[in-house]
């Protein structure tokens, strides 16, 4: 076993790494940029030391810093988390090529999956099931023609290179496609140096489901059951549950079997995740491979009991799998919210700033995987996920249950966060009912908020709104609050208990000079 | 003590008085049963009638939140003895109107001139924030006089963009 492993990450999932870590007794070095000094992976670490500036450009992506610290500090792996490094077959190969270990799958198998016309000639071969298109990219608009008449209306133009929808166009006409295949391919060059765009038929509200999957270096696949995906905003996923309410054991089997032959056509090593695109008739076709840990793994830990991180390392030092695909036994449900740092009420803009005030929820089914604490200033320059929360039960209602609770324990002042949509989700019908695609948060969001149409939550909001009791009453209590705020000097708070004369005696002379003051 | 409170754009008449045990508390005139407590800073334990409410407070560079759960409410005290709370009231929605960062971040582009007419929504600036650009736009129909906002610059949250008259 590796006796220091560096983390080249930050935020939530720098400090789930560390954690695991510790947990097995490895040393951790976290690494930080000027505006991360901080942050919570470099208070978590045992060693942390500076990598740049605040851009990720010149910290959290400089390969050659990364490998340098991870020498002198005598690490023996670097683990990438997700996002940054964590994708790039480069780094992965330098990483060997410094007799460094990379936690995570070989350079070659992180090539074929890169590339999205090279992944489906790939999964053609091993016969796996994918969206119908061509596997390579299109030569000319003719050709894009001829492939869209055979497949059928409408169709979507897509990067080989791409991802988060840039290179993407959805075509419903022969009359668009030249011009689409155009902007698709000029946009994919300036986005990702690479204008190659294939051509596949167009699924109309498809589920996004995903299957994790995790292979030792010695030949062992197995799959973890899958995670339900398909709540999300801006081609960014939002809340996670796994099972799926639509996959049943059959089809999970089905799905699972396919994924082990995605990974094992790619002599795949280590945590991986392979996405499908499930149409409403519940055929599931082959999307892409993702070479890393999945932001929601947390969901896959709960409902399998396995520790995704812990097992990361023990493959990457070489370890075999100690259980078999019967031994993997899928029990309760689990579902995951992301919380961000962004502000619902103004078109979710980002809200990065000075958290003031943190009250954060525990009980029974509850974990939260977080990167936070109060008094720490949210950072600008990165992604805004702050934590996740994730509620666990006995089945899909429970865990409902749970993190509503748990959510309206959970409070973050100073900044604004999504807390509230997640609320808005778990209550609304459709999701109870496990009406799920792509376009649920968008449609929910097209939606007035219930919300705010029965209680006036700002002064901004029409006050021409029916007013229920229950919004009157609270309006007092506020009223109340933000008298009993200013006479119970918030400088000296009182101690636990009655807030009687007791408590409040070292301020009498305080309050009544203030008192005579203001007469 | 007396205070005015408005609440949600609502004027309340508080009265809080302390007693031997705790406080004696009068709303728009009538009695109410309260204890309350801090157990930390920015949080308040209130019972109300034997009702128990965990309240948050969140000062903003503008405005003064009360959360009552998950419900926020705009709040501001006035003591009506004080001169300086009295003149603080009284709205400017019309005339010029300030357009201000609503969070840090970088100037990344401009989207108009000084001197344009533009719609009210039209977007005035580009900001970027964590890995987003977003959009700011104008609160109203008119005429913008002025863009202090300098492509690269970084930006406060409350920092003046624009104005728009």
């Amino acid at each position: 076993m590796f006796k220091k492993i560096l983390i080249a990450n930050r935020g939530e999932i720098a400090v789930r790494i560390i954690r695991a870590c510790r947990e097995i007794g490895i040393a951790t070095v976290a690494v930080y940029s000027d505006v991360d000094r901080a942050a919570l992976h470099v208070r978590k670490s045992d060693e942390a030391y500076a990598i740049g500036p605040a851009a990720a450009s010149e910290s959290y992506l400089r390969m050659d810093k990364i490998l340098d610290i991870a020498k002198r500090s005598g690490a023996e792996a670097i683990h990438p988390g997700y996002g940054f490094l964590s994708e790039n077959a480069k780094f992965a190969q330098a990483c060997a090529d410094a007799g460094l270990k990379f936690i995570g799958p070989t350079p070659r198998s992180m090539e074929m999956m890169g590339s999205k016309t090279r992944a489906r000639q790939q999964m053609e071969k091993a016969g796996v099931p994918f969206v119908p298109g061509t596997s390579r990219g299109l030569a000319s608009s003719e050709e894009g023609e001829q492939v869209a008449e055979r497949i059928g209306y409408p169709v979507m133009l897509k990067a080989a290179a791409g991802g988060g929808g840039k290179g993407m166009r959805l075509v419903h006409t022969r009359q668009e496609l030249r011009s689409a295949l155009e902007s698709a391919q000029s946009e994919a060059q300036r986005s990702f140096g690479d204008g190659e765009v294939y051509i596949e038929k167009a699924i109309i509200n498809p589920r996004h489901i995903e299957m994790q999957v995790l292979a030792d270096e010695h030949g062992n696949t197995v799959w973890l059951g899958e995670r339900e995906c398909s709540i999300q905003r801006r081609h960014q996923k939002v809340l996670e549950e796994s099972p799926s309410p639509m996959v049943d054991n059959d089809m999970r089997r089905r799905m699972g079997e396919v994924a082990v032959k995605v990974a094992q056509a790619a002599h795949y090593t280590n945590a991986g995740t392979i996405e499908f695109l499930v149409d409403q008739q519940r055929n599931f076709y082959f999307l892409e491979m993702n070479t890393r840990l999945q932001v929601e793994h947390p969901v896959t830990e709960l409902i399998t009991g396995l520790d995704l991180v812990h097992l990361q390392i023990r493959i990457a030092a070489g370890e075999k799998l100690l259980f078999t695909q019967s031994d993997v036994q899928l029990r309760g449900h689990a579902i995951e919210c992301r919380i961000y740092a962004e502000d619902p009420d103004n078109n979710y803009f980002p809200s990065p700033g000075k958290i003031t005030l943190l009250l954060q929820p525990s009980g029974p089914g509850i974990r939260r995987d977080g990167g936070i604490y109060e008094g720490w200033t949210v950072p600008m320059d990165y992604d805004p996920l702050l934590a996740k929360l994730i509620g666990y039960g006995s089945d899909r209602q429970q865990a409902i249950m749970r993190l509503e609770r748990a959510l309206a324990e959970y409070f973050v002042g100073g900044i604004k966060t999504n807390i509230s949509l997640f609320l808005r989700i778990l209550g609304d019908a459709d999701f109870r009912a496990g009406k799920l695609d792509t376009g649920y948060l968008d449609r929910l969001l097209g939606k007035a908020n219930p919300a705010i149409s029965t209680f006036s939550r700002k002064s901004d909001v029409a006050m021409t709104k029916i007013e229920t009791p229950g919004a009157q009453l609270l309006e007092k209590i506020a009223a109340i609050a933000t008298g009993m705020f200013t006479v119970l000097d918030p400088a000296a708070p009182a101690k636990n208990g009655n807030a009687g004369a007791t408590s409040l005696a070292p301020c009498r002379w305080k309050q009544k000079g203030r008192a005579e003051a203001l007469r | 003590m007396v205070y005015e409170v408005i609440v949600a754009g609502k004027p309340h008449r508080l009265e809080l008085e302390k007693a031997d045990r705790g406080w004696v508390c009068r709303l728009d005139g009538q009695p109410v049963a309260i204890d309350a407590v801090i157990p930390r800073p920015d949080v308040l334990s209130l019972l109300v009638d034997g009702h128990s409410y965990e309240i948050k407070r969140e000062k903003t560079a503008s405005d003064l939140h009360i959360w009552v759960g998950s419900d926020c409410f705009t709040a501001e005290l006035r003591d009506p003895r004080s001169l300086r709370s009295r003149q603080k009231s009284g709205g400017d929605e019309t005339g010029p109107r300030k357009i201000l960062a609503p969070m840090p971040g970088r100037v990344v582009r401009l989207l108009v001139r000084e001197k344009s007419e533009v719609e009210a929504g039209q977007g005035i600036v580009v900001v970027e924030a964590m890995k987003m650009q977003n959009e700011i736009k104008s609160p109203k129909k008119g005429v913008v006089q002025k863009i202090s906002a300098i492509p690269g610059a970084a930006v406060n949250p409350g920092d003046v963009l624009a104005i728009v008259e």
